[in-house]
């Protein structure tokens, strides 16, 4: 059942990966790499329990915390021109 | 089968559906802030159910208790995502798409 799951969110990326590639704007580029940062939080949640190893889930909780930093890091960025 | 998978089984399939549909929705979109529509709102409800999934196939133990606070942290982090997408693409001048015009 998990198995299956995770196909359906590999091809979701796949899709979304598309957008990523041919994406006409920078927006649009750091758009499909922040949904397929979340799915991938989603994925290894889902590793961890077909490999039943719980501690992936740890894992995916830092996940989620960087992707979030490094989409609202590069936001600022190109909003003010500076990080500071 | 026990309830439980039943259960696990109905809403891991109902978040894959919804990310599926999401995903489509985010190619097949005119534009930016249209695009923005099922990455903001599909996607987090599919991720969230899938997790849920997880969380009533384990049970109550500390896994589940992880369990929440990713779906917890996705519901709070995902919007403002958007949001902070929407302010930059608006201050860099993306126009929004008006019927008639090519896709962007």
């Amino acid at each position: 059942m998990f198995d299956v799951a995770a196909t359906a969110i590999v091809l979701a990326v796949i899709l979304v990966l598309y957008r990523g590639i041919k994406g006409p704007r920078v927006c649009d580029r750091v758009l499909a790499v922040n949904v397929i940062g979340t799915k991938t939080v989603v994925l290894i949640a889902l590793i961890g329990f077909i490999y039943e190893r719980p501690h992936f889930l740890d894992i995916a909780l830092v996940y989620a915390l960087i992707n979030f930093i490094a989409t609202i890091a590069f936001l600022k960025y190109r909003e003010m021109g500076r990080l500071d | 089968m026990d309830v439980r998978t039943i259960v696990t089984a109905v809403l891991v399939a109902l978040g894959c559906f919804l990310i599926i549909i999401a995903s489509i929705g985010i190619v097949r979109f005119p534009d930016f802030y249209s695009r923005m529509h099922p990455a903001g709102k599909a996607d987090s409800l599919g991720q969230a159910l899938i997790l849920i999934g997880l969380m009533v196939f384990e049970g109550v133990s500390l896994v589940s208790v992880k369990l929440l606070f990713i779906i917890v942290f996705i519901f709070i982090a995902n919007p403002t995502t958007t949001h902070a997408l929407a302010n930059a693409a608006y201050v860099a001048g993306v126009k929004p798409w008006k019927k008639g015009e090519d896709r962007k």
